[in-house]
């Protein structure tokens, strides 16, 4: 996990690597000034020498000026590298998640994915950050403050020791059992907040039940717990400071005994005691940083561990090596297709055999979980097959190119997806470098032309992020031109028009046969008027082909499709345009 | 210290200034109440913070005297015939003043325990009645809010904003209180000590100031675009991961990949100024302490060399400059230096929270749902043929207004009803319509018609905007919404499922209702042979939102979650819509069973569900362009022929 975040230190090495150098740099001048001082109190003051006032003076000066240039530079360079590893682990994560099959995507979960670009990466950012800064800082200070302790008076250090260990092991104490509870904490956290998020998008069941009081008992039972922990690791982490001081004065009184003792003999300098004294907080509290860098490493080592698993992860579906990137004709032959989602698990798909002959009109119908969508997902190399094998224009889908394989089979996803921009901007999804024109002919076989013209600004007009400015039906029916723009050899509808009204949809098949006949369309619907007129139909059922045959007669020989065909008789099953 | 970081951490810098703080008015709220909750708790930390500020003061005061009362009179000390009974200096005073400096540093620290252990009980104690109070309010709130905010921004007031509070409650305020008395108290010492040095160190304190001030405000332009840039990128990673489907059929990648790259790097900038910034303060603040600290030894020095003794070179009691205080005077120059800094930080992180703060309260300022409704309902059974209200149930219902008791027929009529989600665009025009007891009525149209909307009215999800709506003679407004809503058995169109087993979910709609009749509700709606398949039947525990089952066992489950409820009227939002056709044939029954009697709202698009209708209401854009039964309706030839038949041109 460390080598995958530090490889993506990349660019930022340089400042990355100096950062340290500035705050030793930094340190060391910050450390002479109590020195310094000592010297200015000793050789200036007590000598009643101005001269040596001002010559230790002005070294000090230009000390502490140095000091400020060092460690300016060492907040520049902690920022710079550190927000610019993070901008790496991001784009590393996004141009791996781009090559994510959708059963890795299926692995994660969208929000997973964004959590872990957006929070993880910040945490991560942070922790480098301090790791830059003050990892060497706080050690440097308590070495270089320590050697600086011996080098004037070795026996009297001796105290530092002494006040270290003490120190030390209580903080271990503290930071184990501390770790502990805050890892609770955490878990309290997604309890409560899963009943917020519960309740904020199952508002209308809990409103429609009456259920407000039992859900406040809930999340009060969760927030009392997530008090009862915070308040114990709150009165854990309260004995530090008391700690801390308790240790850091112990040493002043400690230091002020035997430092007058040693005045006395003649051993040691009232400004040597000052700076000792000085040097007290100095060790003291970067011991203190220390133990909080631990914390921290600790707990962002769980987000280091999640973006190191999106940036490791193989896609389990790669380009061949030389990949055929032609789809000659829109024929589909399935031989034997086994499919499961996941390995080991439950086959959704079992023993397919189907063949398709280019330019046929294909419908897909069945129940609920039959599956109808596993199905066309195999056809653009969504996922893969688990057994078997899937060829689109007479070769096995895995010897594509990935991009050559989903140019030729352009599909309209069940779920109609649009994107912020113009409408303009979205058909160009489709195509590239499409003209207005061809966007136009497109929206026209559609018929999504009739709707856009009537928008004030036509094709220009400004699609809302989620697409929640066109109804249902008008969002699938620009989903249908973007996938015509392609060209393709074969067009998948995957439940498209469900929310489109019967007469529009028999009028987009129209235009299709009229149009673009020598495409292989593939059409899933629940509605058998959307099917009954295609050349073929496929019924499925839990997993498996059930009849593969015209309408007529699938009628006399499949009973399933006969149920199907009672229930919405009459002509459409569907009153409406929801589903 | 601070201590450890809990969840929601506080950020860099953001450049805040003390105007920032006065706008938030909501800070000074939360203050006030927290004032107001725990008075005596809150007189006791103040004074332990002041005796813990003096202690620690008086510690660093103690190094003027170890020197010039303690160490220089030893070495002064003559030795010899008039020393005294032992041979050499006398370190008695010195033990003495030890001891005296170890008696105040305990009781600073006892101080210190106290006023931390107190502040954490009423932080976390006021975090803890805050969450509760949001939580609380958020569920009285109409559906209006839950329309108009995003999820993400209404779970943002539990996950940032308030755990932000935490710091201000908890640390911002004693660490300001802190440093203030530390400021006063050292300041009253150095002047004490010395005027010239006094005004030498202000001077450089005053510089720290205006550096910290004049940073933060340039750092608070990146910050901001910091969060702006973050809002975009959040917004374009959840667009693309989220459509990754449809990016990868349109073959979208390098293209998504090129837009990445740029916002990404707009990110990374803005976070580097604004980091940088917050980075340098620190050090350019502690050095310009260390100048402060050579002038005041070069000008100390000057002093106590020159010989001068004018009033005003010494301190406020008159004292004269001495080696001891100088070296004094430079400890209290850093003690005075540090809590400046801080308190520039702390109003940093105040501003910070109040911006969550704001949020909070803008929640809990929000108008709870109205219910000024007095009509309840209660159970009743029929005593000699007089209607009185029954303990327990008996699947019989009465609406009872003060001490009169109506009972519950399930007719439900709409006057010349006129609504719209937003004043400005009404979306169901005069709609009239009566459901008579125990009927059986559909809603048909396409989306956006106004079905949903119709049922959402009669609940009082929404409140109409004209006309009426009459509930068995009263007006719906004139029912407490509990009672109203309990009457109602709904299935929502979208299922929500909770995290809890498959019998706490169908519990969900009647709270005392047994595991039996849990069970045999979901063998009334046939799920039950569903559930038992699952790996630990009707204990298997759903993921929050079921994500666990299929589209159409999750509406299994909500529908059994109605028919457990067994309430008088029925609400049926394309209750069967993800159920495949052959399993509604199979529940069909069911249903029937639980619709006979009982008035009914239907909304359904298969022509099954719809047909045995007593009543079909046609609907387009918000008006009822047809109803009647369904042969009349199909003699009509109008658009529900049209919709029935797919025949229709439009």
């Amino acid at each position: 996990m460390f080598k995958t975040l530090l490889g993506q230190v990349k660019q930022y090495k340089v400042p990355a690597l100096l950062t340290p150098l500035w705050t030793t740099a930094e340190v060391v001048m910050g450390v002479l000034i109590p020195y310094v001082t000592a010297m200015i109190i000793d050789k200036g003051i007590n000598a009643s020498d101005l001269g040596n006032i001002y010559k230790y003076g002005a070294m000090m000066t230009g000390i502490a000026l140095a000091s400020m240039l060092f460690g300016i530079l060492a907040g520049v360079f902690a920022a710079y590298s550190s927000t610019g590893l993070a901008a790496n682990l991001r784009e590393a994560m996004y141009a791996n998640i781009q090559r994510f099959s959708f059963s890795d995507i299926d692995k994660f979960s969208t929000a997973g994915l964004v959590t872990r670009m957006t929070t993880d990466v910040s945490n991560i950012q942070n922790a480098f950050q301090m790791l830059l800064r003050t990892s060497f800082r706080a050690p440097l200070n308590m070495v270089s403050a320590l050697v600086m302790c011996f080098f004037i008076n070795g026996r009297l250090s001796i105290v530092f020791l002494v006040a270290m260990v003490v120190l030390t092991m209580f903080l271990t104490l503290l930071i184990t059992r501390a770790a502990r509870l805050f890892k609770e904490i955490f878990k309290k956290y997604d309890t409560l907040n899963a009943v917020v998020q519960e309740n904020v998008s199952g508002i209308r069941a809990v409103k429609a039940f009456v259920r407000e009081n039992q859900q406040i008992g809930l999340f009060d039972k969760a927030a009392l717990s997530l008090y009862n922990l915070n308040v114990k690791a709150e009165t854990l982490m309260a004995m530090n400071h008391p700690v801390m001081s308790l240790v850091v004065n112990g040493c002043i009184i400690a230091l002020s005994w035997w430092g007058a003792h040693f005045i006395v003999d003649g051993s040691l300098t009232t400004g040597q005691l000052t700076s000792l004294l000085s040097y007290v907080m100095t060790i003291l509290t970067s011991l203190m940083m220390l133990s909080m860098i631990f914390v921290q490493l600790t707990q962002s080592a769980a987000s280091g561990a999640r973006i190191a698993e999106v940036i490791n992860e193989e896609p389990d579906m790669a380009d061949p090596e030389n990949p055929v990137l032609d789809v000659a004709h829109g024929g589909i032959t399935f031989s034997h297709a086994y499919f499961s989602y996941s390995a080991g698990g439950d086959y959704a798909l079992e023993d397919i055999c189907l063949d398709i002959r280019p330019g046929e009109t294909i419908g897909i119908i069945g129940g609920t979980g039959s599956g109808k969508s596993s199905l066309v997902n195999l056809i653009s190399r969504l996922y893969d097959v688990s057994e078997g094998s899937v060829k689109v224009g007479g070769r096995d889908v895995r010897e594509y190119s990935m991009e050559a394989l989903r140019m030729a089979v352009a599909m309209v996803p069940q779920q109609s997806v649009l994107f912020s921009g113009t409408i303009l901007d979205n058909l160009r999804w489709g195509k590239e470098d499409a003209s207005r024109e061809e966007c136009i002919e497109a929206c026209r076989k559609a018929c999504a032309d009739e709707f856009i013209s009537e928008f004030p600004d036509g094709y220009d007009t400004v699609i809302d992020q989620g697409g929640t400015n066109v109804s249902g039906g008008q969002r699938q029916r620009l989903c249908i031109a973007r996938a015509l723009l392609r060209k393709p050899r074969v067009l998948i509808m995957d439940d498209s028009t469900s929310a489109v009204d019967t007469a529009t949809d028999a009028r987009i098949r129209d235009t299709f046969s009229e149009h673009i006949p020598g495409v292989t369309k593939i059409i899933i619907s629940g509605r058998i008027l959307s099917i009954k007129d295609a050349d073929r139909i496929i019924v499925m059922d839990n997993g498996r082909v059930s009849g593969f045959d015209t309408h007529d007669n699938l009628l006399s020989s499949n009973e399933i499709y006969r149920d199907i065909n009672d229930m919405q008789s009459g002509g459409s099953g569907d009153f409406d345009q929801n589903s | 210290m601070a201590g450890m970081k809990g969840p929601g951490n506080r950020g860099p810098q953001s450049g805040a200034t003390l105007s920032d703080l006065r706008k938030s008015s909501a800070v000074w709220r939360l203050m006030g109440s927290v004032l107001k909750e725990h008075p005596a708790a809150l007189a006791i930390v103040a004074v332990c913070i002041v005796v813990s500020s003096v202690t620690s003061l008086a510690s660093s005061l103690f190094s003027r005297s170890l020197i010039d009362d303690y160490i220089t009179p030893m070495l002064n000390a003559p030795t010899g015939l008039f020393a005294g009974v032992g041979i050499g200096p006398d370190y008695h005073p010195l033990a003495i003043a030890l001891l005296r400096l170890a008696a105040v540093i305990l009781a600073g620290i006892a101080a210190d325990l106290a006023y931390s252990l107190i502040m954490i009980f009423i932080g976390q104690g006021t975090l803890k009645s805050l969450r509760l109070r949001t939580f609380t309010k958020m569920e009285s709130l109409p559906l209006r809010y839950f329309d108009s905010h995003s999820h993400g921004d209404i779970m943002s007031v539990y996950t940032n904003d308030i755990d932000s509070l935490r710091q201000v409650i908890g640390n911002s305020f004693p660490r300001l209180l802190q440093s203030l008395v530390t400021i006063i108290a050292t300041f009253v010492s150095m002047l004490v000590l010395s005027i010239p040095l006094t005004l030498v160190s202000l001077l450089f304190t005053l510089l720290i100031f205006y550096v910290t001030t004049s940073l933060g405000k340039r750092s608070k332009t990146y910050f901001t675009r910091r969060q702006k840039n973050l809002g975009i990128v959040n917004g374009f990673i959840e667009e693309m991961v989220s459509s990754q489907k449809v990016v990868k059929v349109f073959c979208h990648e390098k293209k998504a990949m090129e837009e990445f790259r740029v916002i990404n790097e707009n990110l990374r900038s803005s976070v580097f100024n604004a980091n940088k910034i917050g980075n340098i303060i620190m050090p350019v603040n502690s050095n310009i302490g260390n100048f402060g600290y050579v002038f005041i030894a070069i000008v100390g020095a000057l002093i106590a060399l020159g010989g001068s003794q004018g009033w005003w070179l010494g301190g406020i009691g008159g004292s004269a400059i001495t080696l001891g205080t100088i070296v004094s005077f430079l400890t209290l120059h850093k003690n005075f230096t540090r809590p400046v800094s801080q308190i520039s930080n702390e109003i940093n992180s105040i501003v910070m929270a109040s911006a969550g703060a704001d949020r909070v309260f803008a929640l809990l300022d929000r108008q709870s749902e109205v219910d000024e409704g007095r009509v309840t309902l209660v159970d009743a059974a029929l005593k000699d043929g007089v209607l009185c209200e029954s303990p327990v149930r008996t699947g019989r219902w009465a609406w009872k207004d003060g001490d009169t008791l109506t009972p519950l027929q399930g007719h439900v009529t709409l006057h010349t009803v006129d609504f719209g989600y937003v004043p400005e665009k009404q979306v169901l025009f005069d709609i009239d319509m009566t459901a008579w007891p125990g009927q059986k009525i559909a809603f048909v149209g396409g989306t956006g018609a106004g079905k949903t909307t119709i049922t959402n009215l009669v609940n009082r999800f929404y409140e109409i905007s004209d006309g009426s709506i009459e509930y068995d003679g009263f007006d719906v407004r004139d029912i407490s919404k509990p009672s109203l809503r309990r009457s109602l058995g709904t299935v929502l169109q979208e299922t929500r499922l909770f995290s809890g087993t498959v019998l706490d979910n169908i519990r969900f709609g009647r709270l005392d209702a047994t595991d039996e009749e849990c069970r045999q509700a979901a063998r009334t709606v046939y799920a039950d042979s569903f559930i038992r398949r699952l790996p630990d039947g009707y204990d298997t525990i759903l993921d929050a939102d079921g994500g666990n089952l299929s589209q159409g066992e999750r509406q299994l489950i909500a529908i059994a979650r109605a028919a457990v409820a067994d309430p008088p009227v029925l609400v049926l939002d394309e209750a069967t819509s993800s159920i495949d056709t052959r399993t509604e044939k199979l529940i069909q029954k069911g249903m029937d069973s639980l619709m006979k009697g009982r008035t009914t709202f239907v909304i359904a698009h298969r022509l099954s569900t719809v047909r045995n209708a007593d009543y079909i209401m046609v609907l387009d854009h918000g008006r009822i362009i047809e109803r009647g039964k369904h042969e009349e309706l199909l003699g009509q030839k109008g658009k529900y022929w049209e919709l029935y038949t797919g025949s229709g041109i439009s």
